[in-house]
């Protein structure tokens, strides 16, 4: 009898994908040479697909039954969408910002403003540059927006 | 200092979980988000509004010498850029 052994390759490649989609967020982006352009996932992702078509061709040799070719396509389609869902979110998705037109500009004065800290305190930009830092009176102040919910 | 639309609750979290000594403000209201045009509507939990990264280099008359408005919001300013901008305040 033969006996058809584990199409290993489609699922290598399927784990592939769904490491190449969230080692992104959770790992690559902390360093700004795999953050800025995602390659070492894109590696992945092509490594992915390598798996997935050795896959498909074992999948599709004569000998082996209908259920694993069933199987082993719907194995691809998953993990090609993964990594359709990758490219849309870090190419497409992210760039999705409003243009911020009137964003202060170099050489313009920012808007004064008072915020609480997080001890409940309302701090105010002015405030806040001239606060001495180590004693000394600080040079200037760095403002970073950010998108909170992390 | 850092200024996001999340509560002082979230962002004391934050700073809690991360270590982080400089100042955070929250602003849920997105007013001085606004105010600055930085506003990413709905773009929070639940549709909320929240703020796009912005960075920005003030010196100490409040005037902008360095601005980073990035295009991709994994991609932020590097340390090296700001520390390389803050030659400026020299």
């Amino acid at each position: 009898m033969n006996v058809k052994r584990f199409n290993w390759q489609i699922w290598v490649g399927f784990l592939l994908s769904v490491l190449a989609f969230l080692s992104y967020p959770t790992f690559f982006v902390r360093f700004p040479v795999t953050r800025d352009f995602p390659w070492a996932n894109l590696l992945l992702g092509a490594m992915s697909f390598a798996f997935i078509l050795i896959g498909l061709r074992r999948a599709f040799s004569p000998s082996r039954r209908l259920f694993s070719k069933i199987v082993s396509l719907l194995v691809a389609t998953v993990s090609v969408l993964i990594m359709a869902m990758f490219v849309f979110v870090v190419f497409v998705q992210a760039r999705w910002l409003p243009a911020s037109k009137a964003a202060p500009q170099v050489g313009q004065k920012v808007p004064e403003f008072s915020l609480p800290d997080t001890r409940g305190q309302v701090v105010s930009l002015s405030e806040l540059i001239a606060t001495p830092v180590n004693g000394k009176v600080p040079k200037g102040v760095l403002l970073i927006f950010y998108r909170g919910y992390w | 200092m850092a200024i996001s639309a999340d509560t002082i609750e979230e962002s004391r979290d934050l700073i809690n979980k991360a270590g982080y000594s400089f100042t955070f403000l929250s602003d849920p209201k997105a007013e001085t988000i606004r105010r600055y045009d930085l506003v990413h509507a709905g773009a929070g939990e639940n549709g909320r509004d929240i703020a796009r990264p912005a960075e920005f280099l003030l010196d100490s008359s409040g005037t902008v010498r360095w601005v980073n408005l990035t295009e991709n919001y994994w991609v932020r300013a590097r340390p090296e850029q700001i520390l390389e901008a803050a030659k400026l305040l020299d």
